[in-house]
């Protein structure tokens, strides 16, 4: 498939901004249900929202180039009830109204308790939001991979590693986009967050192995000779019918060599997974270095989703080999 | 979704002699009607670029010497179970009740593509003009067109087709033109693993065979006279006989 910059840079940088979301949520949580007096302020979560809101909106954005009619964007959501995607524009800005509300409410210091404990701890709103806002993004990482996953005409992306491998990739970044946040501001948090990153990254790193090690032993879904039903072994194509382009020529092949799709590979497992766990591993606590960590985990992880639409072989490329 | 009506093609590929009057008639017609534009880009430069609803492709099947040439046209199969309608997600796409013509309502459209990734075989152009999906109509605006008589209210490639390999009419009537010859000839789907159950089918090649057994060489049953030395006269002939 031809990787789109589009999808690209959508599905990277909604995933860094849900990842941030639910650890700035897990970091509320660790405080909260802790035994120690560490807290953090309002503005910590409020200023984290507010980065993540601004890369899913920049998802968001980026998603627009993908349209050729952006202004009946609004039509999108109403297939919900068939379609993965239509769950995506919905789920989406769901997120990011979670985030207002979430970081909002940080902000404003509107944190009222809504249940208490026998322990002496409390549920507050801003965690009872922060719970909702987690399940907004997962559900978001389940829309985002099955529109990926639920198309069976594409092997390579029909798994449920497709699904799994989005939710760990998009946690690592986010993770880790929280380890450096955190770590800008001396927030005591910044620990968690690295910490949790660098298994979030072994683990992202386990799931993207495994698929492509699927990848690699994938049988084709369909023959030539299913394809235009001749019964015979030996078929090929002598003419797909005309010399020059056409829309299967173009959307269904990235048009790059094997040599280049080989090489992204190595580049995204080096500079998406092993550059960072290294960065954050040993630059533990350092600002700087974890922004690096982030910017370098950030490149990798494009690399990831172009070699992800590259790898992925249609069925119909099967009527579109050869011209005559 | 099982429609009482099902509206199809029937692509005869021991007919098909690869000639693209169907691919450039459907191009005449629908560029110019109801599911226009077809554009093309740089049309007649180095590398041409176009919206097509119906391609021809040619195979070549077996092994030198024994091999046969296909030609294998190739449009939107309006599938029973059309794995692109559900994922479209405006509602763009639907497939006709009354007749199931899998269609685009170009007002809806939002470009996404994402229809055209759930269609195993290829079915679906971009139009990057309009910025719309396209696909084969089955002319529909021929077909309903009353104004027409009856027996041009076919699609523009079914009209087109010199040899007449291309059959319309409903697979969902048993006594319909189409139905007998997917009955009779052995019509089938295409990639039936896809679980599509396209509209649309293909007959199969056919060798055709005359035996001609060695008796029927002799002709056993002819007088032998016929086939013997004619006889030699020793006498006068009649010629002779009439000299004097």
């Amino acid at each position: 498939m031809r990787p789109a910059f589009s999808v690209l840079f959508l599905t990277t940088l909604i995933g860094a901004g849900q990842g941030l979301l639910i650890a700035l949520v897990c970091g509320q949580l660790f405080l909260v249900v802790g035994t120690g007096d560490a807290s953090l302020s309002g503005g910590f979560y409020a200023m984290g929202s507010l980065l993540a809101l601004v890369l899913l909106a920049l998802g968001l954005l980026a998603s627009f180039f993908h349209l050729a009619n952006p202004t009946r964007a609004w039509r999108a959501a109403t297939q919900w009830r068939t379609s993965w995607l239509s769950r995506e524009v919905i789920a989406l800005p769901a997120v990011m109204g979670m985030a207002v509300l979430y970081g909002g409410l940080h902000a404003l210091g509107w944190d009222a308790s809504l249940m208490h404990f026998a322990n002496g701890k409390s549920l507050d709103l801003t965690m009872a939001v922060g719970f909702v806002t987690v399940l907004a993004c997962l559900a978001l990482f389940l829309c985002t991979g099955m529109i990926y996953a639920c198309v069976k005409f594409i092997r390579e992306w029909h798994s449920v590693w497709t699904v799994i491998n989005y939710t760990l990739m998009g946690l690592a970044s986010g993770f880790v986009l929280a380890a450096a946040y955190a770590a800008s501001l001396g927030a005591v948090v910044t620990g968690l967050y690295a910490g949790t990153g660098l298994v979030l990254i072994v683990l992202a790193l386990a799931g993207r192995a495994v698929s492509l090690w699927r990848n690699a032993r994938l049988k084709p879904l369909a023959t030539l000779r299913g394809a235009i039903g001749a019964p015979h072994q030996n078929i090929r194509q002598v003419t797909q019918g005309f010399n020059g382009k056409s829309f299967n020529t173009k959307e269904f092949f990235h048009g790059k060599s094997p040599e280049t799709v080989k090489f992204l590979t190595t580049f995204f497992l080096a500079v998406g997974f092993a550059a960072p766990f290294a960065l954050v591993a040993l630059g533990m606590g350092s600002a700087a270095v974890l922004w690096l960590a982030v910017m370098v985990q950030y490149v990798g992880l494009l690399a990831e989703r172009w070699v992800f639409f590259a790898q992925g072989n249609h069925v119909q490329n099967l009527y579109y080999q050869r011209k005559a | 979704m099982a429609n009482e009506k099902q509206l199809a093609l029937v692509i005869d590929l021991n007919v098909c002699v690869g000639c693209h009057a169907c691919v450039t008639s459907c191009k005449e017609w629908n560029t110019s009607g109801w599911a226009g534009p077809l554009p093309d880009q740089d049309a007649y430069g180095k590398d041409p670029d176009g919206v097509f609803f119906n391609r021809v492709q040619t195979f070549e099947c077996g092994t030198f010497p024994n091999t046969e040439t296909v030609h294998f046209p190739k449009s939107c199969l309006h599938c029973e179970d059309p794995p692109c309608v559900p994922v479209c997600p405006t509602g763009a796409s639907y497939k006709r009740e009354s007749d199931g013509i899998v269609l685009v309502d170009y007002d809806k459209c939002i470009g996404c593509k994402y229809c055209s990734w759930n269609c195993p075989y290829g079915a679906r152009e971009f139009d990057e003009v309009s910025g719309v999906m396209k696909k084969c109509t089955l002319c529909v605006d021929r077909i309903t067109d009353e104004t027409l008589p009856p027996d041009r209210r076919k699609p523009a490639c079914v009209l087109a087709c010199p040899p007449g390999a291309r059959l319309f009419g409903d697979i969902k009537d048993p006594e319909s033109e189409v139905s007998r010859a997917i009955r009779d000839n052995g019509g089938y789907q295409l990639m039936p693993e896809a679980g599509t159950n396209p509209a649309n089918h293909y007959l199969p090649r056919r060798k055709t065979q005359s035996v001609v057994h060695e008796d029927q060489l002799q002709r056993a049953d002819n007088p032998l006279s016929r086939e013997a030395e004619p006889p030699k006269f020793g006498g006068p002939t009649i010629d002779d006989a009439s000299q004097w």
